[in-house]
């Protein structure tokens, strides 16, 4: 069926596996980052939360509730930018927003995003999107608010 | 009451013929829009082609035909409501912006702080933060009447928000988010037993039920023609006379005045008043034909069609142990809005694979988040009948619905959470 390879496409293993997977939902404690993203379509909610150890984001949580897409993109995102330094995490947070909103190629993302890879196909429902591209957002302004940076 | 064919009224609606994703479209949104008939986008075309002109102003013939056009529309929109005078229908661009204009024009002129506005729970956030925002403007206060859990209210319980001090009760008359028939009767009896001004946002009940604002007794009804077949873009507020001649002008502009110098101005009459600047007078006219077309169904027959459409399409969602039917069991509190949820499964998901299988259905919290946190949930899916649906759209519900509960295993230990 047609839309049994769309449906495949789409929600991918991977992507349920994340979903499912409690490794990184919670709360970052003690957290230096802290931010509040609201998808104003839905409005779903998500709480991302990060403690920086030596220029480096050691710890990375997202808390709230939302939809498989909006979720496991977040348990990924955990994932990937545990480690990085600040710097390497903007940088992987604009890789990614390229490739949902500008159809950035595959071959061009970072190797921290394989696995963030997956959400590829998200991209052909535009209006799922921002379920995907939430909780990279929603990092990225605590970031800038951690750096006394306004939101922009 | 004559049965209304659904196949012969599909052929009416030139969408049907499109496929969405390879598949017939199912299209069970009509609480968000209706699709329009062929005689609407006809009327539409028909005006453009053959009388547009701008209304009240010229004495020249197009400007007299599409004058003429508008106020026989508004005539017609009177008789479906069963208002008394054209004049007190006032066209808008919607329902958010006929409330908008009570809050502003009535509002702000006769509410002083103090002073109390009632509305319920269940509101539409189109009937909650107009509100919220003159309630802060002038210092008012703001009550609610809460929803009980089976999605109904509690007459008791709106007597008992409703005081001496109430000014206005604004309710809905149906849920577009639950499908809750309330008792506007009552409703407006208990708002008018303590002299509060009663406004109904009739947006899901217009497009369904018989309209009668005489009989229902309120001062103020809203509703929307894009819901019951017409083009977007009209609203209609329905008003009592004295309340709409006492009240201020909305926005100020052409064809609202009666006489402007350096100084001021004066008011033009009703409904003019209300109708600053160049109306939308095309969607105006085709909206004539949308009406024309429920009269002809028949109101009664289209209800009748819509309860057995529901009745069947909940018992098909209730028969999944994974979900959950939102709103009252009692079919006669109960309307062609079906909201629900899938155990362990966001809205948004359960929107995409029904998407997959060409059936449309809305999404999220429409427009109704305090009532959604009442219900602890971000949202729900929701199906939403009309005229044109028929007892395919059921079955390709109950198809999505199986294929989604497949695909995410809900209900096994493998399941989505």
């Amino acid at each position: 069926m047609e839309g049994d390879a769309e449906l495949q496409d789409l929600y991918r293993e991977t992507l349920l596996d994340y979903f499912r997977s409690a490794a990184r939902k919670g709360t970052a404690d003690p957290a230096d980052v802290r931010a509040h993203g609201i998808n104003p379509v839905c409005g779903d909610e998500l709480e991302i939360t990060a403690r920086r150890e030596g220029g480096r984001l050691a710890v990375v949580r997202y808390a709230g509730h939302g939809c498989v897409i909006s979720q496991a993109s977040a348990a990924m995102m955990a994932e990937a930018l545990e480690g990085a330094s600040v710097e390497k995490a903007r940088e992987l947070v604009a890789a990614f927003k390229a490739m949902m909103t500008k159809n950035a190629p595959l071959e061009s993302l970072p190797a921290e995003l394989e696995t963030a890879a997956a959400l590829e196909g998200v991209r052909r429902f535009p209006l799922r999107v921002k379920c995907a591209t939430l909780g990279w957002n929603t990092l990225a302004q605590g970031l800038d608010a951690a750096e006394g940076k306004k939101n922009v | 009451m004559s049965r209304l064919d659904p196949a012969a009224l599909k052929a009416d609606f030139p969408i049907f013929k499109r496929l969405v994703r390879g598949k017939p479209l199912v299209y069970l949104d009509n609480a968000a829009t209706s699709q329009k008939p062929r005689a609407v986008i006809d009327a539409l075309v028909d005006f453009y082609e053959n009388h547009n002109a701008n209304v009240h102003r010229g004495v020249h013939t197009l400007s007299e035909e599409a004058t003429a056009m508008v106020e026989a529309v508004r005539a017609k929109t009177a008789a479906f409501i069963g208002a008394p005078k054209p004049e007190t229908v006032v066209f808008t661009r919607n329902a958010t912006e006929s409330i908008n204009l009570v809050a502003y024009s009535w509002g702000r002129k006769f509410l002083k702080a103090g002073d109390e506005i009632v509305i319920t729970e269940m509101e539409h956030h189109s009937n909650m933060v107009p509100w919220q925002l003159l309630a802060k403007e002038k210092g008012l206060t703001l009550k609610y009447v809460p929803v009980e859990l089976d999605g109904t209210l509690d007459l008791d319980k709106v007597k008992k928000t409703l005081g001496p001090k109430t000014r206005l009760f604004a309710f809905t008359a149906l849920s577009n988010a639950l499908g809750t028939v309330n008792p506007v009767d009552q409703l407006v009896q208990a708002g008018r037993s303590v002299g509060a001004a009663v406004l109904v946002d009739a947006c899901q009940w217009a497009p369904h039920r018989r309209l009668d604002v005489s009989s229902w007794g309120a001062d103020f009804v809203a509703f929307s023609a894009h819901k019951m077949l017409g083009p977007t873009g009209i609203g209609v507020l329905w008003g009592r006379e004295e309340l709409l001649e006492a009240m201020d002008p909305f926005l100020g502009g052409g064809d609202m005045i009666s006489r402007v110098t350096l100084e001021g101005a004066t008011w033009n009459v009703l409904p003019y008043k209300f109708e600053a600047g160049t109306p939308n007078f095309a969607d105006a006219v085709a909206f004539g034909p949308a009406l024309d077309y429920l009269e002809k169904v028949g109101l009664d027959a289209i209800r009748a069609h819509e309860d057995a459409l529901a009745a069947k399409a909940v018992a098909l969602l209730e028969a999944e142990p994974v979900v959950r039917v939102l709103g009252p069991k009692d079919p006669a509190e109960r309307s062609g809005v079906i909201s629900f949820n899938l155990a362990g499964l966001h809205p948004h998901d359960v929107g995409t694979v029904f998407d997959l299988e060409g059936v449309a259905v809305r999404v999220g919290h429409h427009c109704c988040q305090p009532l959604m946190h009442r219900f602890q949930c971000g949202g729900t899916a929701r199906a939403s009948f009309y005229l044109y649906n028929d007892e395919s759209d059921v079955e390709a519900l109950g198809r999505a619905l199986r294929r989604t509960i497949e695909f995410f295993k809900l209900g096994t230990k493998a399941g989505a959470r």
